[in-house]
């Protein structure tokens, strides 16, 4: 009875037309938009399997039954047991172990590149569409220019220039995959840069740095946020492709794309040396997207 | 006559686009506004009326002619020292708020732009005078009605302690009821802090409210100036302010039968 009081006391304190403190304000704009988020059934899953990646990640080393390079040769190529769950690859070494490891540099990839790229792009889109005239040109023809590459073997580019590794097919990845936002961006930029109110803040005196940084970015960011959640699954995709090319992760690291390459010369006989990782790109990636298409719901400003 | 006035527009012209495609929307405009007096501009949509407050606030920086304000040339860049001496307030309240910043952040970040002490007495005072308590200030534009925004717009304008204010049309959004609340509130505003007042507007009684003199404007040419007590008694010299007045005082069939275009 008492908690109920509570419960329903801070929802009114989060949900109430008068907050008394910034802190208040931020944090019932927060709630609100979570209370859209759940009413989305399918975006919840999403974002279960996305959180659930996170807790793998962050507990790998507990949560694997083996070490991911423990090889066992007389034990390879294993079916599914009680002793290999998800059964053993072609050095005997557990492939759900391998798996669960493997999450680690999923996530790294994909924190990395969304940390970069859709950065990247808002600062150009933005600053382009804002600025106009020969900056907009200048940085939209580089923009043409990287898009007009194809994504993947510009990628390949980067990484037989730089030399195979994680690090390197995640810079590859980032430097292929900004230019999609920065013309999100800067379309976004260019329907509001005439608003009364960025004339109202160019009449207080504001700079062009302020301007964009201050009222362009956070009405770019929603569906920069979006688009990138979406894009993650394309991501994992990418890197996993690298991986299987053997431009990315390099042996024995547990990437998943690699692991798949590494079992594709028996995918007929030992067929879930393969399918394990395969499936887990699968859930991975359709977790971000029913996440980003649950946070378009919430997000998009041309929803309110 | 020693005094300057506190903005003077010396043969204003403003025009868009180039070659054919240009189209002269001020044709030189000169108009003085006494230190503490307020101005209307009339005219109907398309006369340039906001074209002449844009390029006095340096929103629009493509015009020829001389413009000062309390008395300093001003160039088409502003200083920023400028902006702390003029103000303005935009005719959509719906359109002129950021829709994801709080009322805390729009009113803190002119003070914060100008380097001015004490933030938070200056917010909240900000709010008081416009007739918003504290409870409105961690609130959004979306959880304000039309009238609210535009006293919030207000406040935005006066943190500065400005000594001209330009309003475009402040009015024409709200309803008539609210009309009235802000006009109330800028002429007490007006009173108490002397500021000298630049109101565009189509609608008469709103100009005719707040103002001691007007302008009338058509084909972004200034047709004629008038004080307030002589639009008040119909007294017109020229004929398009004539049936300016006439429009103003509604329509029957034989008075839009007596209408002509004013090229």
């Amino acid at each position: 009875m008492t908690s109920q009081t509570q419960s329903s006391s801070w929802r009114a304190w989060l949900t109430t037309d008068t907050p008394q403190s910034r802190a208040q304000a931020r944090l019932g704009r927060a709630w609100v938009g979570w209370c859209a988020f759940r009413r989305n059934q399918l975006a919840m899953v999403g974002l279960l399997i996305v959180l659930a990646l996170v807790v793998v990640a962050a507990l790998a080393p507990l949560l694997a039954p083996h070490h991911p390079y423990d090889q066992d040769l007389a034990n390879r190529l294993q079916p599914p047991t009680a002793g290999h769950w998800l059964g053993t690859d072609g050095f005997g070494r557990d492939i759900l172990s391998r798996l669960i490891h493997g999450a680690r540099l999923t996530l790294m990839i994909v924190a990395l590149v969304a940390l970069t790229a859709p950065v990247i792009g808002l600062v150009i889109g933005t600053v382009a569409g804002y600025r106009g005239g020969w900056v907009d040109a200048a940085l939209m023809r580089v923009t043409d220019i990287f898009l007009a590459f194809p994504k993947l073997i510009l990628a390949l580019a980067f990484v037989a220039a730089l030399g195979p590794g994680i690090e390197n097919a995640v810079i590859a990845i980032a430097i292929t995959s900004w230019p999609p936002y920065a013309r999100l961006a800067r379309a976004e930029t260019l329907t509001i840069r005439h608003a009364d109110f960025i004339s109202a803040a160019r009449l207080q005196g504001a700079s062009g740095p302020r301007i964009v940084l201050g009222h362009i970015m956070p009405l770019c960011v929603a569906s920069l946020v979006v688009r990138t959640t979406l894009d993650m699954a394309g991501v994992i995709l990418t890197a996993a492709g690298l991986g299987f090319l053997g431009l990315g992760a390099q042996p024995p690291l547990p990437e998943w794309g690699a692991m798949i390459a590494a079992g594709r010369q028996n995918v007929l006989e030992q067929w879930w040396v393969a399918a394990m990782p395969g499936l887990a790109i699968f859930v991975v990636s359709l977790g971000f997207n029913l996440l980003g298409d649950g946070l378009r719901d919430v997000l998009d400003p041309k929803g309110d | 006559m020693n005094v300057p006035p506190m903005i003077g527009i010396d043969s204003l012209q403003v025009a868009f686009g180039h070659g054919a495609q240009r189209m002269v929307a001020v044709d030189g405009v000169s108009l003085r506004v006494a230190d503490g007096e307020c101005y209307g501009l009339v005219g109907e949509s398309g006369s340039g009326k906001s074209t002449v407050l844009r390029a006095v606030s340096g929103l629009n920086p493509d015009w020829s002619g001389r413009v000062s304000i309390g008395g300093v040339e001003q160039a088409a860049t502003r200083s920023k020292g400028f902006f702390k001496t003029c103000q303005m307030v935009f005719q959509d309240p719906y359109g002129s708020l950021h829709p994801r910043h709080s009322v805390d952040r729009i009113l803190a970040e002119p003070v914060a732009i100008h380097g001015l002490d004490d933030a938070d007495g200056r917010i909240n005072r900000a709010l008081r005078e416009v007739g918003l308590g504290p409870s409105f200030r961690f609130r959004y534009p979306h959880q304000l009605s039309g009238g609210q925004r535009q006293r919030v717009a207000i406040a935005r304008a006066l943190i500065l302690e400005p000594r001209v204010l330009l309003l475009d049309e402040p009015t024409s959004a709200l309803d008539v009821s609210v009309q009235a609340e802000i006009l109330n509130l800028l002429r007490r505003l007006r009173a108490t802090y002397g500021l000298t007042m630049v109101l565009v507007s189509h609608n008469l009684a709103v100009v005719a409210n707040l103002c001691d003199r007007l302008a009338v404007m058509n084909r972004g040419r200034l047709v004629e100036e008038l004080t307030v007590e002589a639009l008040r008694r119909g007294d017109a010299r020229q004929p398009y302010t004539q049936q300016l007045l006439r429009a103003s005082q509604g329509y029957d069939r034989a008075t839009a039968d007596s209408f002509r275009d004013f090229a």
